[in-house]
């Protein structure tokens, strides 16, 4: 009777203890050294694994920063105080950089743009991209189906519900850059965040040809250039381009006759009727 | 030889863990999303089950029936098991950081998994021997493995396409599972 209940007892504990003992010599002998820096600045990094420093995830990016000496400012979404604190664990001087956010260069959704066919398929960009632009007109324009706002790791990117035109929420933006590479028409451009006048057409086409595809696309008139003596914005080809040096003047945005340049950020997005009401 | 042969045969195909015993199913919901993920996570288990096998049929030979304590089985071979990979882990850190990496998070991950669990029971229910337990826990991993690849491309072709709002998701990837367990039914009778 008593072996029928001390046994069970005496076998586990023996297995668990002999488990143990391993797992304690073993940790002992077979202990890999490693920085204890690279643990806390993973720890002072955001842990957004986004890959926008240009390392596997934030854990690399902190070995990097302690094994190979990379620079300590290449997180973008990194708070300042988290930067100064890795700086002087690694005892370098911490350089700043102006915080960017994603814009995308297109304000020509589906109320102002015109599609001359309908897209039955994949609802996906690049896909769409390849089927003649999905039948919009404008061969520069948003395509509207996210794979910008999918990519986003931190859901700052949404589709705009009546235009489908993508939407950077400049606030929750931590400038990873994941979606300047997603975006198949390249219409995203990182630029700084305090610049809230911003251009928002990649047409290249020639004016009249805008005018036919887009209600709010740049016709090359050049009005923007003269009024600023040319001093941050630059002509590519049919296309005004701001080159984000300055902050561009908010008068701009009365001056172009396509409304084609906006003010974002310091207050609400401008609300044309139909399109980015909700913004 | 043959009848090994048979064995993992009828592991990897006719008894399939995944969709014929439903044993492992998180994992395969879980890290079947992209190919990679779903790759390194079959390498693991087919690390962790082979060597679970041996260790557990070890420990039921030696020491749970001379002892007549079998009862203890469920019980033993999950501490025996987490023991093990902890143990695994440890030396692969140590002489094989490449493998290690490779593995990573998905060693820890199916410690408790019940396919390993249940290849452990399943051998000493079958009355396998030694090499034979090995050989059948090695089947079943590459059978879990076979059947989470499979799945991965499905769905990685699956996010593409452009299902009803009601079938997004986890719907079309139950559904998926459901139809991919019957075309293994067509194994049904490869092995008698």
């Amino acid at each position: 009777m008593t072996t029928d209940l001390l046994m069970p007892v005496l076998v586990l504990g023996a297995i668990g203890c002999l488990c143990g003992l391993l797992l304690a010599v073993a940790a002992r002998f077979l202990h890999v050294f490693e920085d204890p820096r690279i643990e806390k600045v993973t720890g002072l990094l955001p842990g957004a694994n986004c890959g926008g420093c240009g390392y596997a995830g934030c854990a690399d990016y902190a070995k990097a920063i302690v094994e190979k000496n990379a620079p300590t400012n290449l997180c973008r979404p990194c708070r300042a105080a988290a930067l100064l604190e890795i700086s002087a664990l690694m005892g370098v001087e911490a350089k700043t950089l102006e915080k960017m956010v994603a814009l995308v260069l297109c304000n020509g959704g589906d109320v102002r743009s015109r599609r001359a066919s309908m897209y039955n398929g994949l609802a996906e960009c690049t896909s769409a991209d390849m089927v003649s632009g999905s039948g919009k007109v404008c061969r520069y324009g948003c395509l509207g189906y996210g794979n910008c706002a999918r990519i986003c790791p931190v859901n700052a990117i949404r589709m705009m519900p009546d235009s489908n035109l993508a939407l950077v929420d400049a606030d929750r933006c931590i400038s990873c850059g994941l979606c300047v590479k997603a975006c198949p028409r390249k219409l995203i451009r990182m630029v700084p965040a305090s610049h809230h006048v911003h251009i928002l057409c990649s047409n290249r086409d020639r004016g009249i040809l805008t005018r036919k595809a887009c209600e709010v696309g740049c016709i090359a008139c050049q009005k923007c250039v003269k009024a600023c003596n040319g001093q941050g914005i630059h002509m590519e080809g049919n296309l005004a381009v701001a080159d984000y040096t300055a902050p561009l003047s908010p008068d701009l945005v009365n001056v172009c006759p396509q409304k084609t340049i906006n003010q974002r950020g310091t207050e609400a997005a401008p609300a044309a009727p139909g399109e980015g009401a909700s913004a | 030889m043959t009848k090994y042969l048979m064995l993992l045969l009828s592991a990897v195909l006719v008894n399939n863990f995944v969709l014929n015993r439903f044993l492992g199913i998180c994992p395969f919901l879980g890290v079947s999303k992209q190919l990679p993920t779903a790759l390194g996570m079959s390498g693991a288990v087919i690390f962790v089950l082979t060597l679970g096998s041996a260790v557990t049929w070890a420990v039921q030979t030696y020491v749970l029936v001379p002892l007549h304590v079998d009862y203890l089985q469920t019980l033993v071979f999950i501490l025996v098991i987490a023991a093990f990979v902890q143990f695994v882990e440890l030396v692969l850190k140590k002489s094989a950081p490449t493998l290690h990496k490779s593995l990573g998070i998905f060693l820890p991950l199916i410690t408790t998994n019940c396919a390993v669990l249940g290849v452990a029971v399943l051998n000493i229910k079958l009355n396998l021997g030694f090499w034979e337990s090995v050989l059948f826990g090695f089947g079943g991993a590459a059978g879990f493995g076979l059947a989470l690849v499979l799945f991965a491309g499905i769905r990685e072709k699956l996010d593409r396409a452009n299902p009803p709002r009601p079938f997004q998701g986890t719907a079309l990837a139950l559904v998926t599972a459901g139809l991919l367990s019957l075309a293994f039914m067509g194994f049904a009778n490869l092995v008698k």
